[in-house]
């Protein structure tokens, strides 16, 4: 008997519009012991089959027809204490923000030990017991500690560990884990992925791995579901999905991710055209017929189409849900783009030297009284020290935290530096603020923003948000040709002219983004800043933002710099790199010196933690141990040497490490000699 | 495409919106009643030369009881006061001093207390300092003294009135206000006006503002009501306007003294007083329902 079985489930949310069906016919056999994951951006309904496990949709959400029997019984009927003894017990979730998993107020201790107290009625000393193995067996140091403290205490990597040992601790048959890495930096994420493989194999319980990144699943997963707009169109053992997709959208999902052999050049990614249909307006037939390169009229929008199984290589339950699968190849499609012309790099724009941003801090504590040190310092970014060219991408790269992004404010002039120079165009503006700065050079410098939900003000149109920016920076003046070249901004990123009228709310996260690179580029900048722009968003559509971005840059030689914590596409799209740790630039040079030996232990362990959806790919797996210190307190010496797997000995924990150049305009910062990190063998590399 | 062509959709879109927040409003029946009660006083007020029996300031038969005839045709429903003026006439008329003065009274306090708050969460440091302080030593004050010191040294009138609510509320306003700017002053679109050079008014006035209004409406319909409060209180301490004009809360202070033996002189205004607060209140729970939902 498997563990879970589910069948045909429907469900659906009432909402104001009428009754949205958010997952349709889904079914799922999950064996004791295995592991599935659930793959699909945002929207698809992959969350609300969790929800609909638990049995835990809320007040507008139900589920309209099917079964889930969990262990044989049957789970949409059980009444409200049956589900309560299920819950925590046999069936445990791990949710997306540790923060908000756990209670700010309470200790670990009474948290953790209320599992086993609740559920197996057993003492206090026993469930104490259980709770301090549980949180060794997640690999948290100093158990005692961990237990002792509070939420807030802990950095957002062992608050994770302590949600997983939480739901662990009952023994459950089944744990359901919902994209339990998104909210952490990749280092810290590589553990945890780590840990949630290891603890399936120690414990023997089931997992359904829920989460947008394809690559995370080739790391946890034995089968994986890939869910499109509420249904699974594709399911297979792990290899066989990632070796042989069979439906177009599957295959299209791997063309937007940057593998390490794409290059914006000679291999730019292929964005999936169109946009994931919203619920009630879903296309007859298959739902990606739209978006399909293979769709033929009259057979793909005929009739709903079923999930049949495909016989490819070894698996025998590989399904898709396409009718033409038998017919079609999806690898015959474009997988590379057309290639394109390198922009030709020109004269030196940005010049940061020595560049200082100190934070200060007062100290109120009675010991800084007593002692006169009232004032601390957070130094957010200490000598920085690289240049850009025009028409040339930048990459600054690091975990959160290492103060790339004050780097960015600094620039930008929405704080001044405390000490160095920041010279654009020859002129020093590090310790110019932004009011201070003439119209031409705000112009000149512009940024795309992070979060696509708050780089476009609510209340006013798209139209007069761009039409604002051009009268600003006197592009324009009059109404006519203000409107003119607003509407032409808007067709230069693949925006519908008609979005000069809609209000930022009737978008999607996507064309917010695309609008905020409008904004950016309608004063003609030389330079453009954009902060992690494509992390908030989807695979598919991160990956046409990111085209987008490209070719606009192509077309008006600007230079960008790109701030990201995510290697793969900073691999993609960079031409030079700068690798900061706690507001240190640990390593810099060109993209292929800095994906290749040497390596500075940092960026080693860095790219060790990016996953990478090939299984053709091997990598050597280095977990870096512990969070990063505090930027109020840093390390001395090296200020890695607390983390750091190649650590030498005391010299890295008393002496700045030197700067190294191993070859023209590439730097590493370590005391290891260069031969020897030139003799670490590659991180990455191509099984044949 | 031309001016007037890129205009056009915009225009129909505000009265689209318009429209469909009137819709969604029918989705809370507590705000219907709200809004129900609010609507007739309002007709009331514009209509009062139209439908009052008499006179508001004729002195026609003193002490008569509700529904008494008037000997020269008409009947007092809801009686006269003490020197024989018609209530229903008077309470209909005193609609319009309320409605007139307590909007007038809110809007100015949100202006100042708008502009306070703007500056004291944007600008921060000594501007905030400054502001957030004289705020405080208003608030630590009881609002009833207050009035009395504001209207005894610049004497009782229509605009006094409306000065001494502004007054004491700004100060609470900003604090709103300024919790509110707080939090919209770190929005990516704040930093993006700040790159482009927009000077801080602008910041402040476009950029901020418009995107604090929900909370904002809501609270302005409800201190609505606190400020009706506050007009029938000014008018019952002799501190609203002078008489002989209609003032709900003037007819109950004029009545005090009988008002066991002739209820019906500060009852019926009572329940005018209550009625229209009430109606701002309901409408403000109404607002927010609404605004919580989606």
């Amino acid at each position: 008997m498997p563990l879970l079985e589910i069948r045909d489930l429907c469900i659906s949310y009432y909402t104001r519009a009428g009754e949205i069906p958010a997952v349709v016919d889904f079914s799922l056999v999950l064996k004791a012991g295995e592991s599935v994951g659930l793959v699909g951006e945002s929207g698809c309904g992959k969350s609300t089959v969790a929800m609909g496990i638990m049995q835990y949709l809320g007040n507008n959400g139900g589920i309209v027809s099917g079964s889930i029997k969990f262990k044989g019984r049957e789970l949409t009927t059980l009444g409200g204490e049956e589900l309560r003894r299920l819950r925590g017990s046999e069936i445990a979730m791990v949710y997306q923000e540790p923060m908000a998993a756990l209670n700010p107020s309470l200790t670990i201790a009474s948290q953790l030990m209320e599992v086993p107290m609740v559920h197996e009625r057993v003492t206090q000393s026993e469930a104490r017991e259980r709770a301090l193995k549980l949180l060794a067996d997640v690999h948290l140091p100093d158990p005692e500690r961990i237990m002792a403290a509070y939420p807030h205490q802990l950095s957002g990597g062992q608050q994770q560990r302590v949600v997983i040992a939480m739901a662990l601790l009952s023994n459950p048959s089944l744990l359901l884990l919902d994209e339990p890495t998104t909210a952490l930096d990749v280092t810290v994420e590589a553990g945890i992925v780590e840990l949630i493989a290891e603890l399936s194999r120690k414990f023997g319980t089931a997992l359904l791995y829920i989460s947008h990144n394809l690559s995370l699943m080739l790391e946890t997963c034995d089968r994986v579901c890939v869910m499109y707009s509420g249904e699974v169109i594709e399911e297979g053992a792990v290899d066989s999905i990632f070796t042989w997709p069979k439906h177009p959208y599957t295959h299209g999902l791997f063309s937007c991710i940057p593998l390490p052999d794409a290059d914006k050049n000679t291999r730019p990614l292929v964005p999936i055209r169109g946009q994931l249909p919203l619920p009630h307006e879903r296309p007859p037939g298959c739902n990606f017929g739209p978006r399909c390169d293979f769709f033929k009229q009259g057979l793909c929008d005929a009739q709903d189409i079923a999930i049949e199984p495909v016989t490819v290589g070894k698996d025998a339950d590989h399904c898709v849900r396409c009718i033409r699968w038998n017919d079609i190849d999806p690898s015959d499609a474009i997988t590379v783009g057309p290639s394109k012309q390198a922009v030709a790099v020109g004269d030196i724009v940005l010049e940061v030297k020595g560049m200082q941003k100190y934070y200060e801090v007062d100290d109120r504590s009675i010991r800084a009284l007593i002692s006169g040190g009232g004032k601390r310092y957070v130094k957010a970014n200490e000598a920085l020290d690289f240049s850009a060219r025009r028409g040339e991408t930048v990459a600054i790269v690091g975990e959160s935290g290492c103060g790339k992004s004050t780097f960015a404010k600094v620039l930008m002039g929405l704080e001044t530096a405390t000490g160095g120079e920041i010279r654009l165009d020859g002129i020093n503006i590090g310790e110019m603020p932004v009011r201070e700065r003439s119209a031409k050079q705000l112009a000149s410098l512009q940024m795309v923003f992070q979060n696509p939900n708050d780089t476009l003000n609510p209340s006013h149109t798209i139209g007069s948000q761009i039409s604002r920016v051009i009268r600003k920076f006197g592009v324009e003046s009059d109404r006519a040709k203000v409107a003119e070249r607003m509407l032409r901004l808007l067709d230069l990123v693949k925006l519908p002219r008609d979005f000069a009228f809609r209000r930022p709310r009737q978008l999607s996260s996507g064309q917010k983004q695309r609008v905020g690179i409008a904004r950016a580029f309608a004063g003609n900048p030389s330079m453009v800043i954009a902060d992690e722009p494509v992390s908030a968003l989807d695979v598919s559509v991160a990956a046409a933002v990111t085209e987008l971005l490209m070719d606009i840059q192509r077309e008006h030689k600007t230079t960008l710099l790109f701030i990201s914590h995510d290697l793969s596409v900073v691999r993609y799209l960079a031409d030079r790199i700068v690798v900061m740790y706690l507001g240190r630039i640990m390593e810099r040079g060109t993209t292929a010196e800095v994906f290749n030996p040497p390596y500075h232990p940092y960026t080693e362990a860095l790219l060790s933690a990016v996953p990478i959806a090939d299984p053709k790919i091997e990598k050597r797996h280095i977990v870096l141990e512990g969070a990063p210190p505090s930027a109020l307190d840093p390390p001395k010496g090296c200020p890695f040497h607390t983390r750091c797997p190649r650590k030498v000995g005391a010299i890295c924990e008393q002496e700045r490490p030197p700067e190294r150049a191993a070859g023209e305009g590439h730097v590493i910062a370590c005391h290891i000699p260069l031969e020897e990190l030139r003799g670490v063998e590659p991180v990455i590399r191509t099984a044949c | 495409m031309t001016e007037t062509a890129m205009r056009a959709p915009s225009h129909q879109a505000a009265l689209l919106r318009a429209l469909t927040s009137f819709a969604l409003l029918r989705e809370s029946w507590v705000g219907m009643v709200g809004a129900g009660i609010v609507a007739f006083w309002i007709v009331v007020a514009i209509l009062a030369p139209l439908i009052s029996p008499f006179e508001p300031n004729a002195i026609l038969q003193p002490f008569a009881k509700p529904g008494t005839e008037f000997a020269e045709g008409g009947t007092f429903w809801l009686g006269t006061d003490q020197i024989g003026r018609d209530i229903l006439s008077r309470i209909f008329w005193g609609s319009r001093t309320v409605l007139f003065y307590a909007p007038l009274a809110t809007f100015s306090a949100y202006v100042v207390g708008i502009l306070m708050g703007l500056a004291a969460g944007y600008q921060r440091g000594w501007v905030d300092e400054v502001l957030s302080r004289i705020g405080d030593i208003i608030l630590s004050f009881p609002v009833l003294v207050l009035y009395i010191i504001v209207i005894a040294t610049i004497g009782a009138s229509g605009v006094n009135i409306i000065i001494a609510i502004t007054f004491s509320s700004a100060p609470g306003i900003m604090r709103i206000v300024r919790g509110l700017v707080l939090d919209l002053r770190n929005r990516d679109y704040v930093a993006a006006a700040q790159t482009r050079g927009e000077s801080s008014w602008r910041i402040m006035l476009v950029e901020i503002l418009p995107n604090a209004r929900g909370p904002l409406i809501v609270d302005a319909c409800l201190r609505l009501g606190y400020v009706i409060i506050t007009i029938g209180v000014l008018g019952f301490l002799g501190l609203g306007l002078p008489p002989p004009d209609p003032d709900w809360g003037g007819m109950i202070n004029e009545a005090r003294a009988i008002a066991l033996a002739f209820p019906h002189m500060t009852v019926f205004p009572c329940i005018a007083i209550s009625s229209l607060i009430l109606g701002f209140n309901l409408l403000a729970d109404g607002l927010r329902e609404i605004s919580l939902r989606d």
